[in-house]
């Protein structure tokens, strides 16, 4: 989760910063990853989130057990890409940015995932009023239960301004075997106690 | 031209937005597509976009848009050749 200059996983704070804004604090969490990824600076703040979140969700995630075509991502959020679209609008005032109008849909930014981590299985974001637990809840589970992915990352993620708040999950389908295993259950219920 | 070169690089990092690389990490004649400084479609419309809004260039023939844009020189050299023409 990422809201509030803080990203938690777990339940746990993993990075906070006191950086005045959302562009500085975007680029202060990148830097802190160590990571090279230039085109990171590119990103619109939407793609720059969703970027930063499953960078910290993803750690410890053994990818290679999947095929790259089981793995997808299905987010959602309110303002779709209005950030950016405004951007991009004020932009044409004086001459259109080709780099701003490549964000100006809001499913770029699973585009920005899916590049990063090589998922190539089936992927949508859905515009909803406020978090939807049970949108997400069936249509993943539509898609682990009919075998159409293994492993899906999904959730909220919203960006207007400087409001912003990521809420990520990572569903896999995989057989519990014993009682020992850590694990959430994917259920509506989870699902908004942790986005709340 | 050493001055345009020098210009250019600042306004391609700029225009471009990339903040990873100074002046001085991008070579006079390096390619900058690639294997060079590694650009893609979308920043070659951006070179075009700083072509008419700083020297007010408009790329006449797409096709040239791949020798144009090869390296900052080729870039200073075109612009200084148009802007001869048109003088």
């Amino acid at each position: 989760m990422i809201q509030q200059q803080k990203i938690v996983k777990g339940g746990s704070v993993v990075y906070e910063s006191a950086e005045p804004t959302l562009l500085a604090f975007l680029a202060a969490a990148y830097q802190q990853l160590g990571e090279k990824y230039p085109k990171f600076y590119k990103m619109d703040n939407l793609s720059k989130l969703g970027w930063l979140g499953t960078e910290y969700l993803l750690k410890g995630f053994n990818k290679t057990k999947y095929q790259a075509e089981d793995m997808g991502v299905v987010l959602s959020n309110a303002n779709s890409s209005l950030d950016a679209d405004l951007k991009y609008l004020e932009s044409v005032k004086e001459m259109a940015s080709p780099a701003l109008f490549v964000y100006t849909l809001p499913n770029i930014v699973i585009g920005e995932i899916s590049i990063r981590h090589n998922f190539k299985g089936e992927n949508a974001f859905f515009i909803t009023e406020k978090f939807d637990a049970g949108l997400l809840q069936q249509y993943v589970s539509n898609l682990l239960n009919d075998d159409i992915l293994q492993a899906c990352i999904c959730g909220w993620i919203e960006v207007f301004k400087e409001d912003y708040k990521a809420v990520l999950f990572l569903v896999e389908k995989q057989k519990i075997i014993g009682e020992s295993q850590s694990f959430t259950l994917f259920t509506i219920d989870n699902l908004n106690n942790i986005y709340l | 031209m050493e001055k345009l070169i020098q210009d250019l690089k600042v306004q391609i990092i700029a225009q471009l937005n990339l903040q990873d690389v100074k002046p001085e990490d991008i070579g006079d004649d390096q390619p900058l597509f690639v294997e060079g400084l590694g650009l893609d479609s979308i920043d070659a419309l951006e070179l075009i976009v700083l072509l008419q809004q700083q020297y007010k260039i408009k790329l006449s023939n797409a096709e040239d848009g791949p020798k144009v844009f090869r390296s900052v020189r080729t870039i200073a050299e075109y612009i200084t050749a148009h802007q001869a023409q048109t003088a």
